[in-house]
């Protein structure tokens, strides 16, 4: 006898499930009252931060050594799409000022900062630990020590994509090094994670360091850019492959929301409730190498935004995937684009590197983390 | 227990670094009957649990479940199948009890049965005394709490077979009694249960039959009354024990016969 399609055997009694609901177990208001008070926050989270973003974009757009008032910007945009609302700014320069320089780098920052943020939400999934990240583990250098290798050998074999298929090469490298590495029974401990971090980090830095030695002085100017991070420079171009990659990452990672969610009980248990973890695995890995290396193929080495968004994203809305992924994804951009604002207009007159700001932040959240964590407060073990 | 079985073992063996682990095992699992899998330590139960959920290849011997090979089933087949409960419950993340609870509904996700989801889901929480805990974080409950949420889950699975590796190892008396009557409630709903245990007693008490490992093979297989025999467990053992009727409820219950305070009875006068 082969039951190709199982029948559960139900654990309530026939009569209750076939009832309506008032007729069903005293808990199921409080549960529904649970669930319904959850999803107002998950509502109100997202029309937050899609203020933030909004505000933060017109705001950004119009900081800088020519000001412009966010009407204005609002009204250039406007009249862009056909919509002739609002004045447009007077300043002569202001139109391609805006949309040859500003609006690329905001837009890349939004980007960059959703897949920085989605691919840290991804690690911290399948390796069943809140401090793995793209930065921290070395993906993030795995995939810039490529990029520089093509740089200084100035390699060009798929035309202009070359560098971005390095970048990817070079991070799904250094992340299935990790997987292999770090895990041990599908967890992996603090300790582990981040020495194998330490490595990782270690051939990348040292991979960066011969090509910088070997590169010629325009070369090694590029390579500096990377190793520091910044949107310095962004072209509509490079936005219109970083923008679709990463959104397509961003939607295939939807999908395996709910197995990420299984996985948090542990491989086996995953297994047992249904989940073919071995391909689940090989599916995150990629879509990590994907969107950091969508990232870092434009903007360098930008740490930490994959660790401190969905850390505290997840305090907020709770650990389910469905909503963290996407919510981690706006506040990435949210985050990396405040901090590549700040970048540009702290200094006058000078662009600082984003990754060193995400750094100086990111570092001393990491470290109280790591202390957090170790107490045991934050339950991951 | 006169259907066919869900699960049809034979001839399992598996050795781990030159050590058999399970030697020439066979077992079949009827619905309807809840199977305690005894020994002591290192016997294999848990391993021979493994080998039958599919987590640990064994060497040789074949495995079916339902009249299939384990091999072929596909994995969310086999998930709404057979659910397993694990001995350390572990969740990386901050779920909630309610939560873990619901994972075990994921195997019916996209069919019919996921309309009953909340129903279920209150009803397992109902049935383990979890209720309260529902809306706490699952890392900060208690090891025997964990151990009830994870017992919630798998009941939430709705499963034919329903495999429990010691259950009961972190639970008081009260939810050891809870887990095991409810377990033993779902069997007699027709689904097969199987429950490594420790506790001898507790195995005398709700199952159906016992299966008595030692060193990788079955010793015994049989009514608690057939198997727990002072004979056979004092061998497999490797200690004196005591199978007595209990006074009150019935049922056999097993005990060590402690040397110490049986000496320490007597009283001095009389030794002297």
């Amino acid at each position: 006898m082969i039951t190709s399609t199982p029948e559960p055997i139900a654990l309530t009694a026939p009569a209750e499930s076939s009832t309506s609901d008032s007729a069903a177990p005293e808990v199921v208001p409080e549960l529904r009252n649970a669930e319904r008070r959850r999803s107002l926050r998950v509502t109100v989270l997202f029309a937050f931060l899609g203020c933030c973003l909004l505000v933060l974009a017109l705001a950004s757009a119009g900081i800088g050594q020519m000001n412009l008032g966010a009407s204005e910007v609002l009204a250039s945009v406007l009249h862009k799409i056909g919509i002739p609302w609002g004045t447009l700014p007077e300043h002569p320069h202001a139109e391609s000022a805006l949309w040859a320089i500003r609006f690329p780098r905001v837009v890349m920052a939004i980007v960059i900062g959703a897949a920085l943020a989605s691919a840290g939400v991804l690690m911290q999934g399948v390796f069943g630990n809140p401090l793995a990240e793209p930065g921290i583990v070395g993906v993030s250098s795995g995939a810039a020590a490529l990029a520089c290798v093509v740089i200084v050998f100035g390699l060009d074999f798929l035309g202009s994509w070359t560098l971005a298929v390095a970048a990817f090469v070079g991070g799904l490298a250094a992340t299935a090094l990790v997987y292999v590495t770090a895990r041990q029974g599908g967890r992996t401990e603090v300790v582990t994670l981040v020495l194998t971090g330490v490595a990782v980090n270690a051939v990348g830095g040292a991979i960066i360091a011969l090509m910088t030695f070997m590169g010629d002085s325009s070369s090694r100017e590029e390579i500096i850019f990377w190793q520091l991070g910044s949107l310095n420079g962004t072209r509509w171009e490079y936005v219109l492959f970083a923008g679709p990659t990463a959104l397509l990452g961003i939607g295939l990672a939807m999908f395996l929301t709910r197995k990420l969610d299984l996985l948090a009980l542990g491989e086996r248990p995953a297994r047992h409730l249904g989940v073919d973890v071995e391909r689940l695995r090989r599916q995150v890995i990629v879509l990590v190498a994907i969107l950091t290396a969508a990232a870092v193929a434009f903007a360098g080495i930008i740490g930490f935004v994959g660790l401190v968004v969905p850390h505290i994203l997840r305090m907020a809305v709770g650990p389910g995937h469905r909503v963290l992924l996407p919510a981690s994804a706006m506040g990435g951009a949210v985050l990396l684009l405040a901090a590549d604002t700040a970048a540009r207009t702290i200094v006058p007159h000078a662009d600082l590197p984003i990754g060193m700001l995400t750094a100086l932040v990111g570092g001393p959240f990491f470290f109280w983390l790591i202390r957090r964590t170790r107490r045991g407060a934050g339950g991951w073990s | 227990m006169s259907d066919s079985p869900i699960v049809h073992a034979r001839g399992l063996n598996l050795s781990l670094g030159g050590r058999k682990i399970l030697a020439n095992v066979d077992i079949d699992l009827f619905p309807g009957e809840v199977v305690a899998l005894v020994g002591p330590n290192g016997a294999g139960k848990s391993t021979l649990l493994s080998a039958l959920c599919g987590d640990t290849d064994v060497d040789s011997g074949s495995i079916q479940i339902n009249g299939l090979d384990l091999k072929q089933w596909k994995v969310g087949a086999l998930a709404r199948t057979r659910s397993v409960q694990m001995q350390d419950a572990r969740v990386s993340f901050a779920f909630t009890a309610t939560d873990v609870v619901r994972m075990g509904r994921a195997p019916w996700a996209g069919s019919v049965h996921e309309d009953r989801d909340e129903t279920v889901i209150a009803e397992a929480l109902e049935l383990t005394e979890t209720a309260t805990m529902a809306g706490r974080s699952f890392p900060t409950l208690s090891g025997g709490e964990k151990a009830r949420v994870s017992f919630a889950r798998a009941l939430a699975q709705e499963t034919q077979l329903i495999m429990l590796d010691e259950p009961t190892a972190a639970m008081d008396i009260r939810y050891q009694e809870l887990v095991l009557t409810e377990t033993m409630a779902r069997a007699r709903a027709g689904v097969s249960a199987v429950v490594v245990l420790h506790d001898l007693s507790l195995a005398a008490a709700y199952a159906d039959r016992i299966v008595l490992l030692s060193a990788g093979s079955i010793r015994a297989v049989g009514t608690p009354v057939e198997v727990l025999r002072p004979d056979i467990l004092e061998e497999v053992y490797r200690y004196p024990v005591a199978v007595i009727e209990h006074p009150e409820s019935g049922g056999l219950a097993v005990m060590p016969i402690r040397q110490h305070l049986r000496s320490r009875n007597i009283p001095q006068e009389e030794l002297v």
